[in-house]
């Protein structure tokens, strides 16, 4: 590989560099490819698609295929466009971040800073269940959200996704956790301060770089979920179901342009939340859950 | 002071229950939504339920059909290639870019994010990119055949046999960022002091790589085996997105294989056996690591 050199790690020969630099842009080129692909087709007439380059900029820019996928693009059997499925992956992702985060924030401040006996234990079978295959529940949760009057309806999503998403807001917050001072804690307890005094006055003030990696991940994976909206939407379904719906719906002319806009749409606020905040994801991230 | 007492008391013993009964809702839901409803789904698949849930009891008889069935063989053969190969190519790209990235590069800000963004999207968005980049008709091999390269071939979608690797293709562009971040994390938490030592005894780049740093990569090597490994197992939406299982049943892996023998193939026993082995073959990967990162922390 680096046959040239010798001395350090950063001190590298010419060729090596360049070498590296090649690289490192070759995979910045792969990794941003589809972006354009779908960016650039968005934007073009369908005529240029169908005889045309994929990679080929527009020649007639137009923002039609965008209006289309919103508002009129034909879902399943109704022509509603997206917007109201959008509005649906909005009403199910807000609530059930906010809820799960204010959860996993309590279990994680009870799992350090009040241990009881066994607590491992139950902290463990929390653990594994963020990584069960969903496919394991996914027929009893269908009887009981049957059951409860749930089936295919906002509150349904939301308590799924609670109820799976407990697991990682708990390991986070329980993770950060560990690390501050429990003396503090202690100091308080001694100075008479309850379990929510503390929880309020020193917990949460220190709490905020682990609740942008929690509420982050959290809206990240709930609003690309596509199994559980799917199975459970019914009515209700979420962005990303819609999305299939339309890209492999089989009648009439396949209207590719529409499909990208469509594409960008379901994908822009975890783009969005990404660009914002993403560097402090990937910093909190590390902190919390792979020790270097 | 006197009745001071016993109410101090009484807040104590309240105080030693708050913590308690503020876990509590979470885990009556884990204990009922995930390990109530493995049980169930246990106990569905030595039942002989088809449409809707039954409860004759049938032994083991599903999981012995299961096993006979081609279908399902596909589905555990496309697993192993894709899993493998998902894993060995995210690693490798993942640690390759992390080295080269960690070598004072002017524009580590603007080239970290791009490696990483594809992490943000869903699964169905990734899919139907790489569906229309992969279609030999409009995709990339019209694009190269435009540009001149009139012999080049890249039908791989669209045939039985390769169309796997399209699968691992797309999955990786999806993924690979992310291990990068995992592998660079861990680079910047090594002390530079044991390299500089290591340069001083005139090892070369390779050798210091190969022998320190990478080693001391261990722990992003576990955790990114781990993270790879049970997203390879519970793979769906991509499959659905990209190939939906085809051409023919090429690219079916069991979590499209449990879904449409549970829901549209009215054969739930079988679908049922079917997650539980996906289950297992978690719980194999998982539950050694989760036992030494507990015993570890605690």
């Amino acid at each position: 590989m680096s046959a040239a050199t010798q001395e350090t790690a950063v001190r590298t020969g010419a060729v090596t560099r360049v070498f590296i630099y090649g690289l490192l842009i070759v995979f910045a080129l792969f990794y941003l490819m589809p972006l354009f692909v779908m960016l650039a087709n968005s934007l073009k007439p369908l005529s240029e698609i169908t005889g045309g380059n994929m990679m080929a900029l527009p020649q007639a820019w137009t923002i039609e295929p965008w209006q289309k996928a919103w508002s009129s693009a034909q879902i399943g059997v109704e022509p509603t466009g997206l917007r109201p499925y959008f509005l649906n992956s909005i009403l199910m992702v807000v609530p059930a971040v906010a809820i799960s985060t204010i959860f996993g924030a309590l279990n994680g401040y009870v799992l350090t800073k009040w241990r009881f006996r066994g607590d491992s234990i139950l902290f463990g079978l929390l653990l594994f269940s963020c990584f069960i295959p969903f496919q394991i529940v996914l027929i009893p949760m269908a009887m009981i959200l049957g059951k409860l009057g749930l089936a295919g309806s906002v509150p349904g999503l939301v308590m799924v996704h609670v109820v799976y998403g407990i697991g990682f807001t708990t390991l986070y917050y329980r993770n950060y956790y560990a690390a501050f001072p429990t003396e503090l804690v202690r100091a308080a307890m001694i100075d008479g301060a309850g379990f929510f005094r503390i929880f309020w006055r020193i917990m949460l003030p220190v709490s905020g770089p682990i609740t942008v990696v929690s509420v982050i991940w959290q809206f990240t994976n709930i609003w690309n979920d596509f199994l559980f909206g799917v199975s459970f939407g019914g009515q209700s379904q979420p962005m990303t179901a819609a999305l299939n719906n339309l890209v492999q719906s089989s009648t009439g002319v396949k209207e590719y342009n529409v499909h990208f806009a469509g594409a960008i749409l379901a994908a822009l606020p975890t783009l969005l939340v990404y660009i914002v905040a993403g560097r402090y994801f990937v910093r909190g991230l590390m902190a919390g859950s792979v020790k270097g | 002071m006197a009745h001071g007492v016993p109410a101090a008391d009484f807040r104590t013993r309240l105080q030693d229950w708050i913590p308690k009964l503020v876990l509590s809702p979470s885990l009556a839901a884990m204990l009922v939504f995930v390990y109530g409803f493995i049980g169930f789904t246990v106990y569905l698949s030595f039942t002989d339920s088809k449409m809707l849930p039954s409860y004759d009891w049938v032994g083991l008889e599903n999981y012995s059909k299961l096993w006979g069935l081609s279908h399902w063989w596909t589905a555990i053969t496309n697993l192993g290639i894709f899993a493998a190969l998902y894993i060995v190519l995210c690693t490798g790209i993942g640690l390759a870019l992390a080295i080269f990235l960690d070598q004072k590069i002017r524009g580590e800000g603007l080239l970290r994010p791009v490696y990483l963004y594809p992490m943000a999207l869903s699964f169905i968005v990734t899919g139907t990119a790489w569906k229309w980049i992969l279609d030999p008709g409009i995709g990339l091999e019209n694009t190269m055949h435009l540009w001149g390269w009139e012999s080049f071939h890249f039908d791989w979608i669209k045939n039985r046999d390769f169309a796997i690797y399209t699968v691992v293709i797309a999955a990786v562009w999806q993924t690979s960022g992310f291990v990068m971040a995992m592998f660079l994390a861990g680079l910047r938490g090594i002390d530079n002091e044991i390299l500089k030592a290591a340069q001083i005894d005139g090892a070369s780049n390779w050798k210091l790589y190969r022998r320190i740093v990478i080693p001391m990569l261990r722990p992003a090597f576990l955790s990114s085996f781990v993270i790879l490994s049970h997203l390879a197992v519970k793979s769906y939406d991509l499959i659905i997105a990209l190939t939906g299982g085809g051409p023919g049943r090429a690219t079916e892996l069991p979590a499209t294989f449990m879904y449409s023998y549970t829901f549209t193939r009215n054969s739930m026993g079988i679908g049922a056996a079917s997650a539980v082995i996906m289950l297992m073959t978690i719980a194999a990967i998982m539950t050694p690591y989760l036992y030494a990162e507990l015993k570890e922390k605690s």
